[in-house]
């Protein structure tokens, strides 16, 4: 999905905009930088230029008398350590001493914290740094200009000889030194200088280094962390929904007595998306919720179970479908080929489950508007969805953005779903008091928005010298961008670009490429899961490559480079990894390695996994070595974090989760059924990063799709059986 | 109304018998670092320790706390606690961090009990304990440099 925004934005480059301006706030440095945008046109991730160009206060800075310098960060914290990594950007450019800085998350405002990329103010598609890595490092730069220009018309000496190290201004010839925080209030009251020279990379002594600790290390080890689940206002009240069991089933009847009688209860409401019970505390909401009695409408809603929407899916793949990409003449070259490999692959449905479940609390304003607390990833969406609820702008929802415990993209929803649903139940409570609303994990687990099931067929032909000749590959899934605000954006030709994205784009020389899509229209809600299309069309393309390898009698990394020689970055994780994990040395009988390469949101990772299956063809993952290329990197311990993290969350739910359904309902409920990977199944796992100055891209996600068709390649080596269908299970591993 | 002992006080709640003790802690007594994960025992977010044992407070009533001894995230203390949460820091454990109240608890009761685990002891006592974001390596990691900075 980012490389497509990325390509639309690269077109679309404003014209270069003068620097913000900066105002004094109660004797702190307030610095906001606009960014000239000179130079972005003809760099490949080009951020879109947002609203007007004229300067508008954009405030990411505030330089304390006590000498704390807090980063306003505008994308959300749910673990992949932004809130680190963007205030390091700062301190880099500022000369600051680590322990002086703090993080602090910017208020919703679209005028100053839009995503870039969206246009909106949101984290997703992992652009948080390649978004913020200008903008950051010029606010940084403005603000260390302004101090020096400040010191040296108080010591009055020129500006050239006055330097900045570790959070002091010093002037060595007069042998005077003052603290930012000595600074900071006059430093606000000059203009924010027009030219400032950014650090080379050389000179780095933040950006890159191993020992900075997270932010958040301390307060996430104590308990003291304040997540949305842990907000406690004033009389606040907990409320939770009856949700229909089956997708776009509606409330046809209530009956609520019992549910009133419960100790706690203190009102039951029966809204358009369900049967709220608002109690004193959670225990008496979920209690009120057990004794409501309702009784759904399913005429609009999904009544078949996922074997039978297979099917549907198998018959649809047979027919052509809308056309993503088309190259040559697949069928033609196919019928001509010396070799023809051909498969099917399922992905079924999945759910993020993130460790906190979904909650937000609302509490209503005088002015009509409203205050929320949440792990807020879609500021700008979730302002105007509140704002249509309560009827007034959207400038009058106020949103604190909390440390979430954990999204996957589940917290990024075009239509702010649990958000709506909090905002509909404060208003229908009448304000009486602010409102909690908490989904339990079984609502998490049955609520949708699923990584949809998806369909592929897969026939491509090798010539006689064992060389790709033709690729043509069929998709079946659900879009869940059809509908929404991005529609226009992301849906051409009837193709959603994230049903896909790492398909129709492959990296791979492949002379006739065919690829089309079908996106089956469900009530079964859907969502884009931690790395998106990829997870489903890396996993189809990686998996074939290594058949295709292995018909063409080729080794499946030499295989690869052939076919990848306009694209060294690829190369480059593809040859580290075969390296570091002593790619082509034997392996004892039962046990094989197997290799994956792709880029997704512009970053390159190649995984290789080592697994040993025993008689009963049980399958052990020994160690998994991993190659990641994401540009300049700022902090190398948050970037191996989150690629160990992803490989682990791709194995999870690759070894054994899914989400069926039998006649519309949901077959699992909670970790008992849908269960989350564990500490003693954590693979070994060494993360090796490229060297590199280029631009930095995200690695949230691209750590996902390479790792299971890694350990499906691994288990063909030890065994010679080919996982086609997910989860693993599904292929008859255990 | 219900008298239990939490981190050392004594307090009174009045609320049913069979409320979780999670709900006490969260709800009654705004002590919100113990985790609401599950609710069935599945996830270990709200591990706290009941007379220095682990336990889930999703699935304890609070009436069966009543004349134990309860510490959670805020009240664990100690040689091996500050040792965990140390290493903890040290490493950069957490990422999201929503389950690691739950983590450190169940991993302050590990090594009170066993000053030197081994893998297999690690994974007995940290399997209860999911984190989505698979911080696993490192939890095992500060594992067992909490028990080497104890002089294990």
């Amino acid at each position: 999905m980012l490389n497509q925004l990325i390509k639309q934005a690269a077109a679309d480059v404003a014209a270069p905009s003068r620097r913000g301006f900066l105002k004094g706030a109660g004797g702190a440095l307030v610095l906001g930088a606009m960014l000239p945008r000179t130079g972005f046109a003809s760099e490949a991730a080009a951020p879109k230029v947002v609203g007007p160009a004229d300067p508008r206060p954009q405030a990411f800075i505030r330089i304390a008398a006590d000498d704390t310098v807090t980063v306003l960060v505008k994308h959300l914290d749910k673990g992949q350590g932004i809130m680190t990594g963007l205030t390091t950007i700062v301190a880099e450019e500022l000369d600051a001493d680590w322990a002086q800085m703090r993080g602090a998350f910017a208020p919703a405002d679209g005028a100053l914290y839009a995503n870039h990329f969206f246009g909106i103010q949101g984290t997703g598609g992992s652009t948080a740094v390649a978004n913020s890595w200008d903008e950051l490092r010029m606010a940084g730069a403005a603000a260390r200009a302004m101090l020096v220009a400040t010191a040296a018309a108080r010591w009055s000496v020129p500006a050239s000889p006055v330097t900045v190290e570790q959070g002091v201004v010093r002037h060595a010839a007069s042998n005077r030194s003052a603290r930012f925080g000595e600074l900071a209030e006059d430093a606000a009251k000059l203009p924010v200088p027009q030219n400032v020279a950014l650090k080379d990379a050389k000179d780095y002594k933040l950006i890159g280094n191993p020992s900075l600790h997270r932010l958040d290390h301390v307060s996430k080890t104590d308990g003291t962390a304040i997540f949305a689940m842990d907000i406690r206002r004033p009389g606040q009240v907990t409320a939770v929904l009856a949700r229909s069991p089956r997708f776009g089933g509606t409330v046809k009847s209530v009956d609520a007595a019992a549910a009133k009688q419960v100790p706690g209860v203190l009102e039951v409401l029966t809204l358009p998306m369900g049967v709220a019970v608002v109690a004193r505390n959670t225990w008496a909401a979920m209690k009120g919720r057990e004794a409501l009695t309702v009784e759904w409408d399913d005429a609009k809603a999904e009544m078949r179970g996922t074997e039978e929407m297979l099917a549907d899916y198998r018959k649809l793949a047979d027919q052509p479908g809308n056309v993503a990409t088309d190259t040559g003449d697949a069928a033609k070259a196919l019928a001509g080929a010396a070799k023809v490999v051909e498969a099917e692959f399922v992905f079924p449905y999945l759910a993020h489950a993130p460790m906190e479940p979904l909650n937000a609390t609302v509490e209503l304003t005088p002015d009509g508007g409203c205050t929320i607390w949440a792990g807020s990833q879609f500021q700008g969406v979730e302002q105007k969805v509140a704002a249509g609820i309560l009827g007034c702008k959207p400038e009058q929802v106020v949103i604190n953005t909390v440390w979430a415990g954990g999204s996957f993209g589940r917290r990024a929803t075009p239509d702010a779903d649990y958000i709506a649903e909090a905002v509909t139940i404060a208003k229908a409570y009448g304000g009486k008091a602010p409102v909690h609303l908490v989904w339990t994990r079984e609502d998490d687990i049955r609520g949708g928005r699923y990584r949809p099931l998806f369909l592929h067929k897969v026939k491509a032909g090798l010539d006689a010298s064992g060389t790709l000749v033709a690729w043509r590959q069929s998709i079946v899934g659900q879009s869940f961008m059809i509908g929404t605000l991005f529609e226009g954006f992301m849906v051409k030709n009837g193709v959603d670009a994230t049903s896909v994205e790492g398909s129709s784009d492959m990296a791979y020389t492949v002379p006739n490429l065919h690829v089309d899509l079908h996106s089956p229209p469900s009530p079964v809600t859907t969502l884009w899961w931690r790395s998106v299309g990829h997870t489903h069309t890396a996993y189809a393309k990686e998996v074939m490559i290594d058949e295709l390898a292995a018909a063409a009698g080729k080794d499946p990394v030499a295989f690869r480079l052939e076919m990848l020689k306009d694209h060294p970055r690829l190369q480059g994780v593809l040859k580290l990894a075969a390296e570091k994990a002593g790619w082509g040395q034997p392996l004892p009988k039962g046990k094989g390695r197997g290799i994956a390469v792709h880029e997704s949101f512009s970053s390159f990772v190649a995984h290789v996994a080592e697994v040993s299956v025993d008689e009963q063809g049980r399958v052990t993952i020994d160690r998994v070595v991993c190659a990641v290329d994401c540009g300049q990197v700022v902090n190398p311990n948050i970037v191996e974090a989150q690629v160990s993290g992803g490989t682990g969350w791709a194995i999870g739910h690759a070894l054994r989760d899914e989400i069926t359904l039998t006649g519309g309902l949901v077959d699992q409920s909670n970790f008992d059924a849908y269960q989350p990977l564990r500490n003693s199944e954590m693979p070994p796992i060494e993360v090796h990063i490229l060297p590199s100055t280029a631009r930095p891209t995200g690695v949230g996600e691209p750590g996902v799709p390479t790792a299971a068709p890694a350990v499906a390649n691994a288990v063909f080596a030890a065994t010679g059986k080919r996982l086609h269908h997910l989860p693993f299970t599904r292929s008859g591993m255990v | 109304m219900i008298r239990l002992n939490i981190n050392g006080q004594d307090r009174d709640v009045d609320v049913p018998g069979d409320m979780p003790l999670l709900w006490v802690l969260r709800d009654e007594l705004n002590l919100t670092g113990t985790k609401f994960g599950c609710g069935i025992a599945q996830c270990g977010a709200c591990t706290v320790h009941m007379d220095g044992t682990p336990i889930r407070a999703c699935q304890t009533p609070a009436e069966s706390a009543a004349g134990t001894k309860i510490t959670t995230i805020e009240g664990v203390s100690g040689t091996v606690a500050q040792a965990v949460q140390a290493a903890w820091q040290k490493l950069d454990v957490v990422q999201c961090g929503y389950c690691q109240s739950g983590q450190i608890m169940s991993a302050v009761a590990l090594l009170t009990d066993n000053r030197n685990p081994t893998d297999d002891d690690i994974d007995a006592a940290m399997d209860g304990n999911v984190c989505r974001c698979a911080t696993y390596p490192r939890i095992r990691a500060a594992i067992k440099d909490a028990a080497k900075a104890m002089g294990a």
